[in-house]
């Protein structure tokens, strides 16, 4: 294809493309820790469960809203891609939505309902996460197999649903490790630990299967040179996944060295597997089917969005910032106010 | 039934358990800045305790509004994609800049202004609570501009069946826009003056020793008597606009179908769509052509200017919109009568006190602003119809093509979770009231969304 960085109608779709995948990347990692804490909340006691969900109390609702950004990129940039994307995808989305709320609701109702009534918004809390994490992996697997519902397909998307909870609850294990400390900082190690295996078995599972079932693919990855110029991309992944292993040997640290470095790496890890499908796609977005440059908004109605993500991204980024630091350092108890 | 009108009612349920929450959380955020002021002006805590109990209830509405709104932007997809394909170069924009400048900001500041009080200086929560308004308020903005557009659609060409910008200020203030825009922001805060009024009215019937319920009753009840009047008077100059862009809502609205000169106002009627005549009607005579032409001589158009050769109307269905406004009109109403009566009951006893009668008819009101909310969306959308943007494409091209039983399925879980949550919402907000005013911490033992108290200093 011909590729001109002066006329809007080629690189204004790129740039979408990308702000979308960024979104989708910030959202799978930052709700990622969200969504694994309420999956591994019943593993931990009464207090901890309440000092789990307190370490992601103040953040939940602005990592939710890059799930917003992103349907929202897809939405306004690729308008045909988001129909025949949503209208394939209808049950898992609404299973989602379904879990999305409850798992929402349940943050505020399990504290402000009357106190009998909190176990059974801790059920939501869990199966709401849950529901939002198998769901969303499911979606993944279908998207990856060209949104066709066949035995073969669905299996696949039921594989990397179950890579999908497992990458939410190390990821969440991660977040806990940073904000936990005692007893709950040392289960929230072995979770990870657990999770890391369930990653890993996962990405080697969806890397072998996605070229396999698709040729188009496996000509991207497995010719000369492209099998070469993108070996850097799984031998990152590997150093990565090593340092992972031994830095959850070696924690939680007696003075807590090292506690970020799970959630970084783990983040890596999450977007070097990003990059790898971002590869494996382009440029189509519905796979296949529409390319990103069929699949494009006007350029004029797209100038106008770029013009307030160029002035809005910035101070949206910093307000996060701020937020992060306002909230630094371990979870505590607990007052409302 | 068909998938046309099953995704209808499945997003109008969205919609409508939606617009519940953000219609509370707009003028919520400001009434809460008024109480932070307040007592940073002053320095009596009874604002600060209506503070912290009324940000309780901003916190939860604003964990439903987040939710419920999720499903909406899906929606679009899932059962609306003719909607983007033909008008996605307009309304791609409208909601981008709604996420850009009015999500993110909101849903960042809520964090420091829900759990930062301790941990930030006092200006920067009292920023807080600022930015986390005009994020509710910023967001109002762009989705009324959008809503708005499809009303009275401006500033665009059609290039082989789709929509291109050619003018953006004439989108985003397009006719109908300011007109509605201010009908929207007053519901809001009728919405807020009378949930604020009703749980304080009843927290006074628990506690009549209540301080904190006193001071938020007066601001409750004098937010809505200011309010109301101006409210009426935006509602007739939002109609008087509707008359002159979408005249066939109108008709309906009035149950009017013959254009003629002075038309009744008319009180009570069975519109029937079949015989195309009213059954039942008790109408005020002139009144209609008075109100929509200030004349009692003033032609009104009537529905039966707007029916094609072959017989098929191209109005909106009579009866829901007919009735819809009738409900919205009569539960302002209501608002006016009540709101008036207790402002001059306490401007006369010079204090904030209220027989117990007109407390539970406040209780009784705590969620009228739902009622006429929603009765006001269902005259405006609904009065649309056949349309989905006015004039460039109907509903029925927009829909997907999704099998029935699966929008029906999906339906019916929608309306269980709603009716559930709305429930739920609702027992815990009375509950929440009594607990306060019982003088009990309705601070939870345990950490909310919000309630993470976290070290100053690292664990290092």
């Amino acid at each position: 294809m011909d590729f001109s960085f002066t006329d809007p109608s080629q690189w204004l779709p790129v740039v979408f493309a990308g702000l979308m995948g960024l979104s989708i990347l910030i959202y799978v990692i930052l709700d990622g820790f969200d969504l694994g804490i309420g999956m591994l909340a019943p593993l931990g006691t009464d207090a901890q469960r309440d000092r789990m969900i307190a370490s992601i109390g103040p953040f939940w609702d602005a990592n939710e809203t890059w799930l917003v950004m992103a349907t929202g990129l897809l939405l306004v940039a690729f308008p045909a891609a988001h129909g025949a994307i949503l209208t394939a995808l209808y049950l898992p989305v609404a299973i989602m939505l379904v879990g999305l709320i409850l798992r929402g609701v349940a943050f505020e109702f399990r504290v402000k309902a009357p106190a009998p009534n909190k176990p059974l918004w801790n059920v939501a809390f869990f199966m709401g996460s849950l529901m939002t994490a198998l769901s969303q992996g499911f979606m993944l697997g279908l998207y990856i197999m060209g949104l066709e519902w066949t035995a073969i397909t669905v299996s696949f998307a039921a594989l990397t649903a179950l890579c999908t909870v497992a990458g939410y609850a190390f990821i969440g294990a991660c977040w806990l490790i940073i904000k936990a400390e005692g007893a709950l900082q040392e289960k929230a190690v072995l979770w990870a630990r657990t999770g890391l295996a369930g990653v890993l078995i996962g990405f080697l599972a969806i890397s072998a299967a996605s070229p396999l079932v698709s040729p188009r693919i496996f000509e991207k990855w497995f010719s000369i040179p492209e099998i070469i110029l993108l070996a850097p991309l799984p031998i990152t992944a590997l150093v990565i996944a090593l340092v992972l292993a031994w830095a959850l040997r070696h924690l939680p640290d007696p003075v807590d060295r090292f506690r970020h470095v799970p959630f970084v790496g783990g983040s890596a890890l999450f977007g070097l597997a990003f990059l790898g499908l971002a590869y494996s796609f382009y440029p189509y977005v519905v796979p296949e089917k529409l390319t990103i440059y069929e699949a494009a908004s006007a350029p004029e109605s797209l100038m106008i969005i770029l013009l307030g993500v160029v002035v809005v991204m910035p101070m949206i980024a910093a307000y996060t910032a701020l937020a992060y630091v306002v909230f630094r350092g371990k979870a505590r108890a607990l007052t409302y106010y | 039934m068909e998938t046309l009108i099953l995704s209808r009612i499945q997003f109008g349920a969205n919609i409508s358990f939606h617009i519940l929450f953000p219609t509370i959380t707009i003028a919520l955020g400001w009434v809460l800045l008024f109480f932070k002021l307040r007592f940073n002006a002053t320095g009596d805590e009874r604002w600060m305790d209506g503070y912290r109990f009324f940000v309780k209830v901003f916190a939860l509405t604003f964990a439903l509004g987040v939710v419920s709104g999720i499903t909406m932007s899906f929606q679009f997809g899932t059962n609306w994609p003719g909607f983007m394909e033909t008008v996605g170069n307009i309304a791609g924009p409208l909601l981008a800049y709604e996420v850009l400048t009015a999500f993110f900001l909101e849903a960042v500041f809520l964090g420091i202004m829900l759990f930062g009080f301790r941990r930030v200086p006092g200006w920067l929560h009292t920023l807080a609570t600022f930015l986390v308004a005009f994020g509710t308020t910023m967001s109002a903005f762009w989705i009324l501009v959008l809503n708005s557009w499809m009303h009275t659609p401006a500033g665009f060409e059609l290039i082989d069946g789709v929509a291109h910008a050619t003018d953006w200020v004439a989108i985003i203030f397009n006719p109908s826009m300011p007109y509605r825009l201010a009908h929207m922001l007053l519901a809001s805060g009728l919405t807020v003056a009378f949930l604020i009024a009703g749980l304080s009215a009843f927290r006074f019937l628990v506690n009549d020793q209540d301080g904190s319920a006193r001071l938020t009753l007066k601001t409750g009840v004098v937010m809505g008597a200011l309010l109301i009047p101006v409210q009426i008077l935006a509602g007739d100059l939002h109609g008087l606009n509707t008359l002159e862009h979408q005249p066939a809502k109108v008709a309906a609205m009035e149950g009017n179908w013959e254009t003629d000169t002075r038309v009744p106002l008319i009180l009570f009627a069975l519109p029937d769509e079949d015989t195309r005549e009213n059954r039942l009607e008790i109408g005020i005579p002139g009144l209609a052509s008075l109100i929509l032409k200030h004349d009692v001589d003033g032609e009104v158009p009537g529905l039966n200017e707007f029916v094609a050769e072959d017989g098929t109307p191209l109005h909106p269905p009579v009866s829901p919109v007919f009735w819809s406004f009738r409900v919205m009109v009569g539960t302002g109403l209501a608002m006016l009568v009540l709101s008036w009566t207790a402002a001059f009951f306490m401007w006369r006893s010079g204090r904030a006190r209220l027989n117990p009668w007109l407390l539970r008819g406040f209780v009784a009101m705590t969620f009228s602003g739902w009622i006429a909310t929603l009765a006001g969306w269902y005259t405006t959308e609904i009065g649309r119809q056949p349309w989905l943007v006015n004039g460039v494409m109907t509903t029925a091209e927009a829909v997907a093509d999704v099998s029935a039983p699966m929008v029906l399925t999906t339906l019916l879980v929608y309306l269980a979770i709603y009716v559930g949550l709305t429930l739920a919402y609702v027992s815990v907000l009375f509950y929440l009231a009594r607990k306060a005013a019982k003088g009990e911490s309705t601070d939870p033992l345990t950490p909310s969304s919000g309630a993470a108290e976290v070290q100053l200093v690292p664990a290092e």
